[in-house]
C-alpha cells in the first residue's frame, strides 16, 4: 500500500520530533539519534522519551509517549525501544496525532519467524492507524530543507537536490559521505531497513513529485517481483531521473536451458534490459551511482552525443578522447567556423583539432573564451574541460616552500589560484547560459582538495570528477537518460 | 509444457510477421524431389513432427543436398531414423541458406519479470560470448530498436565480409513479431529464433521452437 502524502510531509518535514527510548549512554542509538537531531540545527521542536525520566543532552524527558506536554506538536517518532514495546508505543503515537514513524529498533524480519510475524503486526497496525512506517531495522532518516538528521550514524550531508533511499543502510552513510566530500548535497535520505511497509519504490515516488528533490539514487537488492517493480520506475523516471545500483547482480542463476534463450537468460540481464527499457540508470558501483546521481543533479541533460575536449593538460585530452570513443559519446568533429575562431585566440600550435588542446597558448582569459565558443557551437553537445588547477598546483607549493612570499611569488600564487577560480566559474556559467553540461575533471579533486581549482568547483555547486573517464561514465549516462526521454516522447 | 513442430511453430509465427524461408511439407523422397525442383539446390532436408525438439544432436537434419539423388536418399533415411516415440512425422524441404553471420532471437516467461523477448549474437558461440539484450514484453515504440543498438558487437551489423549491412528495421521486425507473439498467443510460453540467419543483409528465421502451456490447443 502506498503511502498517503501527507505521511511523508509529517516524515520529512515533521513540525516536531520525539526519539522513543533516548538513553543517557552516548554509545547508545537512544542517545545518538538524539545527540544527531539536536546538533545539525533542525528548527522543529524536540522531545524524548526516558523510562527513568531524567534530562538527556538538555531535553527533559518523559517517562512515555502519554507524558508529552499537551501542547507538544509531534509529527514524527524516532523508535529505538526494543521490540517487544513498539505496537503499544505505535498505538500511543497516534493518540498523540504523530502520522510518521522511523523504526529503527532490529528484532524484527530480520531475526527469524518470530521476528517476521512481529513485523507484520506492526505493519498492520501502523496501516490501520494510517501511520507512515519505516524500517525496521533501519537506521535513519535525514532532510535537508528541515535540518533533520534523524539517524543512528553519521553523516549530516551538505544540502542538495539528490533524494537517496537505500536498502542496506551503510550505503546511506556512504552516499552521504561523497556527498560531504564533493560538496553535491543531497535532500532527502532514508535507510529503509527491513523496508516492511515504507519501501525504496513508495520513496522514489515521492521523490519524483518532490520538488526539494531533482533526482534519486537507490540501492535495491533481492527484489521479488522484477516486473511491478520496473513498472514502478518506470513512473518515476518519466518525471525525474533515477540513479539505481542493485546489489547481487552475480547471483541469479541461469533458466533452465530448454531453450537458447533461457540458456542466455539471467536475472541480471533481464533486470538489466527491465531498466533500460523503465530508463533507469543502473551503475556498475557505489562511485559511479553517486557520481551519476550529483551529475543528473547539477548539470543539464545533453541534446547529444557530440562531446568537446578543452584542455591544457595533453595526454589527458587524449585518453578522455579514448574513453568517449569506447562510449555511446561521439567525439566532435570541430566545425570549420569553430575552429578558426579558436584560430582567432590560440597561437598557431594548438591541437586545431578536438580534443582542443591549447597547448599552452592561452593567456589570461584564452580559457573562458574558448568555453564559451564552443559551448554555443551548434554541433556541441557537452564539454569536458581538462587542466583546472595545474597552476594553482604550483602556486600551492610556493605557498609552502620557503621563499614564500618575497620574490615576487606572493603576487604569482594569488594569481594562478584567482585565475583557476575563475575558470571554474567560468565553467559554471556558461553551462547555464547556454544550457549545455560542461564536466570538470581533474585528479586534484581528491589529490588536494584545498587547490582552488577543484574548491571553486564546488563552490559552484557542481562535482569536480576525479578523473575523465569518470566524467564520461556520468555524461555517458545523461546521454542514454536524455535519448530515452526523446524516444518515448519526454521533454 | 510442449513444443509445437517445425512446421507448427513456424506456422504459428509466420502469422505473426517472423519472416522465414520458403519451405514444403513432404511425406514422401517423390514429393521431396517435386518440392526440392521448386525450392531449388541446394536445399535442406528435415524431420518434423510434433514431439521432434533437438533435430541437429539426432542428425535429423540434412544440409547441402545438391540434387534430386541426393535428396532422395536424405529423406529416406530421415523417414526410417524416426522413432515410434517420435509420433506422426513428415520431412520439411527447404532452401540452403548462407550467410556469414546469424543472430539469436526468442522470448520465455520468466517467474520474476514474466514475458521477457531477447536478441544476441548467434552462431555456435551465442552461450559463450553472450552478446544478448533483453526487455520486457510487450514492447513500446522505440524498445526493438534500443535493444539492437545495446548489442556491443555493433561492427557486426556493417558492411562484413562482401555482405551489405544488416538492415536494423527488419531485425526490429522480428522483435515487435515476436511481441506480437506474446500478446496475441497467451499459451505461448516461449520462442526460440536460432539462428536468423543474415542473407543479403536481411534476418530470416530457419529454425523456429515454440513451447506451449501443455493440455492447451493451440
Amino acid at each position: 500500500m502506498t503511502p498517503p502524502r501527507e505521511g511523508f510531509k509529517a516524515f520529512f518535514d515533521p513540525r516536531g520530533v520525539v526519539v522513543a527510548g533516548a538513553s543517557t549512554h552516548p554509545g547508545k542509538f537512544g542517545f545518538v539519534a538524539l545527540h544527531n537531531i539536536l546538533s545539525q540545527g533542525y528548527a522543529g521542536e524536540v522531545y524524548a522519551t526516558n523510562r527513568d525520566g531524567g534530562s538527556i543532552l538538555g531535553i527533559e524527558t518523559v517517562p512515555s509517549i502519554d507524558d508529552l506536554p499537551p501542547d507538544a506538536v509531534v509529527d514524527l517518532v524516532f523508535v529505538c525501544t526494543p521490540a517487544s514495546g513498539n505496537e503499544d508505543l505505535i498505538r500511543a503515537c497516534s493518540r498523540r496525532g504523530i502520522r510518521a514513524a522511523f523504526v529503527t529498533s532490529a528484532g524484527y524480519g530480520e531475526s527469524g519467524e518470530d521476528g517476521r510475524v512481529a513485523e507484520q503486526r506492526l505493519v498492520a497496525l501502523a496501516d490501520e492507524l494510517g501511520i507512515l512506517l519505516a524500517g525496521p531495522n533501519g537506521q535513519g532518516v535525514v532532510s535537508t530543507p528541515s535540518r533533520l538528521c534523524a539517524q543512528i550514524v553519521a553523516p549530516y550531508p551538505p544540502a542538495g537536490r539528490i533524494g537517496v533511499a537505500s536498502q542496506s543502510g551503510n550505503f546511506v552513510s556512504s552516499f552521504l559521505n561523497y556527498a560531504y566530500q564533493s560538496g553535491v548535497g543531497i535532500s532527502r535520505a532514508v535507510s529503509a531497513g527491513n523496508a516492511a511497509a515504507l519501501t525504496v519504490p513508495d520513496l522514489l515516488d515521492f521523490y519524483a513529485s518532490d520538488d526539494e528533490t531533482d533526482v534519486s539514487l537507490a540501492y535495491v537488492e533481492g527484489i521479488a517481483d522484477g516486473r511491478a517493480f520496473a513498472e514502478r520506475i518506470r513512473v518515476v523516471t518519466e518525471q525525474k531521473p533515477v540513479v539505481l545500483l542493485k546489489g547481487g547482480a552475480t547471483s541469479g542463476g541461469q533458466r533452465a536451458a530448454a531453450s537458447h534463450t533461457g540458456a542466455l537468460a539471467t536475472d541480471d540481464r533481464i533486470f538489466d534490459g527491465a531498466m533500460r527499457q523503465s530508463g533507469a540508470t543502473r551503475a556498475a558501483n557505489v562511485e559511479e551511482a553517486f557520481e551519476a546521481a550529483a551529475t543528473f543533479a547539477t548539470q543539464p541533460l545533453p541534446r547529444g552525443p557530440r562531446v568537446g575536449v578543452i584542455t591544457t593538460a595533453g595526454g589527458w585530452g587524449v585518453v578522455t578522447a579514448d574513453a568517449i570513443t569506447r562510449s555511446s559519446l561521439e567525439l566532435a568533429i570541430l566545425s570549420d567556423s569553430l575552429r578558426d575562431a579558436i584560430d582567432l585566440l590560440l597561437p598557431p600550435r594548438w591541437s586545431r583539432n578536438n580534443p582542443i588542446d591549447l597547448a599552452g597558448g592561452e593567456t589570461r582569459d584564452t580559457i573562458p573564451e574558448i568555453l564559451s565558443l564552443v559551448a554555443q557551437d551548434p554541433t556541441i553537445d557537452a564539454i569536458i574541460y581538462l587542466g583546472l588547477g595545474i597552476q594553482s598546483n604550483q602556486a600551492s607549493l610556493m605557498r609552502n616552500g620557503s621563499f614564500y612570499p618575497d620574490h615576487g611569488i606572493e603576487r604569482i600564487v594569488d594569481y594562478h589560484e584567482r585565475q583557476d577560480r575563475r575558470f571554474a566559474e567560468a565553467a559554471a556559467e556558461i553551462s547555464q547560459t547556454f544550457g549545455k553540461p560542461i564536466l570538470t575533471a581533474t585528479e586534484l579533486a581528491i589529490a588536494d582538495p584545498n587547490n582552488a581549482g577543484p574548491r571553486a568547483v564546488r563552490e559552484t555547486k557542481k562535482l569536480c570528477y576525479a578523473s575523465s573517464n569518470r566524467a564520461v561514465t556520468a555524461l555517458e549516462h545523461l546521454w542514454q537518460h536524455a535519448r530515452w526521454r526523446e524516444q518515448h516522447g519526454l521533454t | 509444457m510442449t513444443t509445437l513442430s517445425e512446421a507448427s511453430s513456424k506456422e504459428l509465427l509466420r502469422r505473426h510477421g517472423v519472416p522465414f524461408a520458403e519451405e514444403r511439407i513432404v511425406s514422401s523422397p517423390e514429393e521431396a524431389i517435386e518440392a526440392a525442383e521448386k525450392i531449388g539446390y541446394p536445399c535442406v532436408a528435415k524431420l518434423n513432427g510434433d514431439r521432434i525438439a533437438h533435430k541437429t544432436e539426432r542428425g535429423l537434419v540434412r544440409l547441402g543436398l545438391q540434387s534430386p539423388e541426393a535428396v532422395r536418399d536424405a529423406v529416406s533415411d530421415l523417414f526410417g531414423a524416426a522413432k515410434p516415440e517420435d509420433g506422426e512425422v513428415s520431412v520439411l524441404i527447404a532452401p540452403m541458406l548462407s550467410g556469414a553471420r546469424e543472430l539469436i532471437a526468442g522470448f520465455l516467461t520468466d517467474e520474476q519479470f514474466g514475458k521477457v523477448v531477447m536478441i544476441g549474437v548467434g552462431g555456435v558461440l551465442a552461450e559463450a560470448i553472450a552478446d544478448v539484450a533483453f526487455r520486457l514484453l510487450p514492447l513500446a515504440s522505440g524498445d526493438a530498436e534500443s535493444m539492437i543498438d545495446e548489442l556491443k558487437t555493433q561492427s557486426l551489423f556493417e558492411e562484413f565480409r562482401g555482405e551489405p549491412a544488416i538492415n536494423k528495421d527488419s531485425v526490429a521486425i522480428v522483435l515487435n513479431a515476436l511481441s506480437n507473439v506474446a500478446i496475441a498467443e497467451s499459451n505461448v510460453l516461449s520462442v526460440d529464433l536460432n539462428p536468423l540467419i543474415i542473407v543479403d543483409g536481411e534476418p530470416i528465421a530457419v529454425d523456429a521452437l515454440v513451447e506451449i502451456l501443455s493440455g492447451v490447443s493451440k
